[in-house]
């Protein structure tokens, strides 16, 4: 006990001494998350769009106008037909091409449906989708707003029984206002503490070594579960300050709702660390350089932060890759974080996952601590 | 008559299909300086590291301190100080710091940790820079520094690795002199060394060449059984191809 | 020029050698490839979804057999009521909602409004939206079936998606992948092995060699170019015959781009080691400090239109954000030189304005 207490007392003294390190420990993660959370967004804004409108009339003015009033839409250039709009495309001047057909407002009046072609852009695919669903609710809205207007002259009849549209009322839970920062920051939180964890503690062990100062260390009666609690702690209290840090400023700035428990949440966040940091110990332990167990730690990062959940939803994988996720710690912590904050929910939401990273934290420093060795075979 | 400090019975290790030490057999007493000679990769820096327990031998056993290196290693780490070619003092750590954390993981209480730091600060002549980085202090001071730290907890038997390489010749008899003081008190020190000079200072010493002891005994013995004048020739019969034991 | 060709030999062996570090590196562009082509999708299907039911009939029936028959929804739950949603919700057993009035069937019979309640989980605006999307989509089209005559005015769009028509999502990052592996490999590999010349002291050695500095320095970094390319070329083997991603444009254009961009992340590693005082300062600046933002403000995943304007100006000093839409233009939309002039010219101007940046600073701490 007492020598993991100086243990501790060392890693501290070595980590603060060293200006570089806690300028990056500590600034890193902050001003990444400043900067950043801005940008973690798919929202997509003035997307810019060519109307080849064949009709001419009011109604597909109309609708060009409806497509320009929200603030989705720009369109930068009209064109009588559809020569040139390839290039503009693949030049990259606009995302969206509407392509309005000639008949367009008498098919409206007379056959109540008329056509249009909507071509996009899907290089990015991931916006094309929303762009698609941005222009068809524009579609659908003036639709119902034409249906009330226009009058309705169906062949072989004056009047037509109109029909109501469907009554739909929409509700978007837990964030109406589709502020992608809710959802974003506490995941880029998570990210960015286990970057700087993961990296820092992978290393650490193979630095010491390298040094020198692990021989002597190994000379002494310290135990190898001294020796692992003294480098897991301080890096453990660390990532918590970090961790705080971004809640704060994910509060303070950028208004991250906290609807469930902080208790919880903290209780998650200590027991996923362990996991985190655990895993960064036991790469030092097999790794013999340091560039080796950047290299390792980097790998690991990368899989780890793909397939949490960050950028892309868990339940967009395929079953299979779903089932290689609940291996990953980070999945496991970004679900808490997100249903605990954003979604206000509780222990019986969230107990079988904390319990099963505790259980992980246990197993990965079990597995460091056998494999160090302070003799060598 | 008391104990050997250290015992070793045809300790050996291989490294694949290469024999770093070749059944090594020998005893040092207690309060003994033992000197072991040898040229670079003669296998002296090996056979110390299977002593203190980093390495474990290929075959063969050995005692410290009256235990068993392979059955009780922590027993053994216990009463032993260790000073490696590299001091493995952390640099950026202050002297004070560095002296406080071994006394701790040593288990040294709070009070003689304070007390033992001002004695080798005295000592040593650093009382002026106890505050300072072990990296920003000079090569001599460091190196004691080392040895002091290795003896911090009173071990009964010290290991020092090449411990005066690339040291002035002043702080070397300074040294020597901080080596004679800790075996007056009982300590038995275990030195490996390339200086042959310094062989002349040691009790007893033992020369290994291609990983066996070519020759063992006081210097004056080991000239006589070699049949050379000084130890210089002495190493020079020994290491020529052909001559080893 | 012979020293510094040994010099490259040297460096070589040095990587060769290193066994563990030089299979990572070969298989690190592979399996990161595999991994994002595979499971790493922004589609969306299999939403849970349960149905507030409270007089079953004919017309609810419709829409409940096609919502479970969709391969979009998974059908959960069929409930007479609303209690119990909202834990569900919490719970993330179920991510919507569709709430339908009571006696559907008559209503529909008379002519009546049919209000219908739509909850989405929205904690994600983006999969919020879609599933929104797609819901009010499966309605639409039931009520359309069930209504009696005509229904409403419709506006129908036929979308055509051009470059990525399926909207495949390994079409969509894997040319990314390319330019993000790149980016960090190649900065970390040069990061570390300046300053791990620096650490162990063995860069004092070469200075008083024949060989110039700049010449060390360019001897360490081309094993790491020759590296480069054999991940690019991996990771474009992969991505065409395990995802038969498309390669529109000229492979020479390509890998020509790729072995700019190598030399751009290059320098951007030298320009790191010059800045930090030891390996761990230099590997942590390189992946802590280039990972995040090469993943968000190069395009890679959240698209540069997304962004706030400060933020696309920032992303325009980012260079794999210039990389990307060449790799992009060139793999997905065929595009040549004409086109991506201006984004080659400003990886250029990038790569030597890093250069002059790196080596002068590394020549006055290196005197």
């Amino acid at each position: 006990m007492r020598t993991t207490f100086f243990l501790v007392r060392k890693e501290f003294l070595q980590i603060f001494r060293d200006r570089t390190t806690v300028f990056q420990i500590f600034m890193i993660p902050v001003i990444q998350l400043l900067i950043l959370a801005n940008a973690a967004t798919f929202d997509v804004k003035r997307v810019r769009m060519l109307v080849v409108d064949e009709d001419r009339t009011t109604v597909s003015t109309g609708l060009v106008e409806r497509l320009e009033g929200g603030r989705q839409f720009r369109v930068v250039r009209y064109e009588p037909s559809d020569v040139g709009v390839d290039y503009a495309l693949l030049d990259r001047q606009v995302t969206a091409v509407l392509h309005i057909p000639r008949r367009f407002e008498e098919d409206l009046v007379r056959r109540g449906r008329a056509p249009v072609q909507l071509v996009l852009n899907s290089e990015e695919g991931a916006t094309a989708g929303i762009v698609q669903s941005y222009a068809t609710a524009i579609l659908d809205s003036y639709a119902r707003e034409l249906d009330r207007t226009l009058p309705a002259v169906r062949a072989g009849s004056n009047t037509v029984r109109r029909v109501a549209p469907l009554d739909l009322r929409t509700r978007r839970w837990y964030n109406p206002t589709r502020n992608y920062k809710h959802w974003m920051v506490p995941a880029l939180m998570v990210s960015l503490t286990t970057i700087i964890g993961l990296l820092l503690t992978a290393q650490n062990i193979v630095r010491e070594d390298e040094l020198g100062t692990l021989e002597q260390l190994n000379v002494t009666p310290m135990t190898k579960l001294q020796f692992i609690a003294g480098k897991l702690i301080p890096f453990w209290l660390i990532a918590l300050v970090i961790f705080s840090l971004g809640l704060l400023i994910g509060r303070l700035v950028f208004g991250i709702p906290m609807r469930g428990s902080l208790l919880l949440v903290y209780l998650a966040a200590a027991v996923y660390l362990i996991v985190v940091l655990g895993l960064g110990l036991w790469i030092s332990t097999v790794t013999r350089t340091q560039q080796q167990a950047m290299f390792v730690a980097f790998f690991m990062i990368l899989i780890f932060l793909l397939m949490s959940g960050l950028f892309t939803p868990v339940e967009s994988m395929p079953k299979w890759a779903q089932l290689v996720a609940e291996a990953n710690p980070v999945k496991h912590f970004v679900g808490i974080m997100r249903a605990v904050l954003v979604r206000g929910a509780g222990i019986e939401t969230v107990g079988r996952p904390i319990v099963g990273l505790a259980v992980a934290g246990i197993g990965v420093l079990a597995l460091a601590v056998v494999r160090y060795r302070k003799s060598v075979a | 008559m008391s104990e050997p400090a250290i015992t070793a019975r045809d300790l050996t290790r291989r490294f694949g299909s290469f024999t770093a030490v070749n059944a090594i057999t020998f005893e040092v007493e207690q309060g003994e300086v033992f000197g072991f000679l040898g040229a670079n990769g003669a296998g002296k820096t090996t056979a110390m590291r299977m002593l203190i327990g980093v390495l474990q031998p290929t075959s063969g056993s050995a005692t410290v301190a009256g235990f068993d290196i392979r059955a009780q290693p922590e027993q053994v780490r216990r009463r032993i100080g260790y000073m490696s070619q590299k001091f493995s003092l952390y640099e950026d750590l202050t002297v004070r710091e560095n002296i406080t954390l071994y006394g701790g993981i040593y288990g040294v209480s709070n009070q003689d940790i304070a007390t033992r730091t001002g004695e080798i600060l005295t000592r040593i002549g650093l009382e002026h820079a106890g505050n300072e980085l072990v990296r920003d202090i000079p090569l001599g001071w460091k190196q004691q520094l080392a040895f002091s730290v290795a003896l911090l907890h009173r071990p009964g038997v010290v290991f020092l690795d090449e411990p005066t390489s690339g040291v002035d010749p002043i702080t070397r008899r300074r040294f020597w002199e901080l080596i004679y003081e800790t075996a007056a008190q009982g300590t038995t020190v275990l030195i490996t060394t390339h200086y042959l000079d310094e062989a002349e200072y040691c009790r007893r010493i033992s020369i290994m060449v291609d990983g066996a002891i070519a020759a063992m005994g006081t210097p004056t013995e080991v000239r006589q059984a070699v049949g050379a004048a000084t130890l210089d020739d002495v190493f020079l019969k020994l290491t020529r191809p052909g001559a080893a034991a | 020029m012979r020293a510094f060709l040994g010099f490259v030999r040297k460096e070589t062996l040095h990587l060769l050698r290193d066994r563990q570090t030089l299979a990572i590196l070969i298989l690190f562009p592979v399996v990161q490839v595999l991994i994002f082509g595979f499971a790493v999708r922004t589609d969306v299907e299999d939403i849970a979804i349960a149905i507030v039911d409270p007089t079953p009939d004919i017309a609810t029936n419709q829409l409940r057999e096609r919502v479970a028959t969709s391969d979009r929804f998974h059908l959960v739950e069929v409930v007479p009521g609303t209690q119990g949603l909202e834990l569900e919700f919490r719970r993330g057993t179920i991510r919507q909602a569709l709430v339908l009035p009571r006696d559907v069937e008559r209503k529909l019979g008379r002519g009546d409004s049919l209000p219908v309640q739509l909850l989405t989980d929205g904690s994600d605006p983006n999969t919020g939206g879609i599933m929104q999307g797609y819901a009010t989509a499966i309605l639409q089209r039931w009520y359309r079936d069930a209504v009696p005559a005509g229904g409403p005015l419709r506006i129908e769009a036929e979308t055509r998606m051009r470059y990525n028509p399926t909207l495949e999502s390994a079409y969509l990052f894997v040319p990314g992948l390319i330019a993000f592996v790149l980016t960090l490999m190649s900065a970390l590999m040069t990061a570390i092995s300046i300053t791990r010349e620096k650490e162990t002291g063995t860069m004092e050695m070469l200075l008083v060699s024949p060989i110039r500095p700049t010449a060390i320095v360019a001897g360490k970094v081309i094993p790491y170019i020759v590296l480069g390319f054999i991940g690019v070329v991996l990771v474009l083997v992969a991505a065409r015959t395990v995802f038969g991603v498309p390669l529109q444009g000229s492979l020479l254009l390509l890998l020509a781009e790729s072995g700019l961009y190598i030399l751009t992340a290059l320098a951007l590693g030298i320009v790191i080691s010059t800045r930090v005082p030891n390996q761990r300062a230099a590997m942590i600046a390189a992946l802590a400090g280039l990972m995040m933002p090469t993943l968000l403000l190069s395009g890679f995943i959240f698209p540069l239109d997304s962004l706030p304007w400060p933020l696309q100006w920032l992303s325009s000093v980012v260079p794999a954000r210039w990389f990307l839409t060449i790799v992009r233009g060139v793999m997905l939309k065929g595009a040549g030189l004409a086109t991506l002039w201006q984004e080659t010219l400003i990886l250029i101007g990038m790569t030597m304005f890093l250069l002059a940046v790196g080596s002068r600073k590394l020549a006055i701490r290196l005197e």
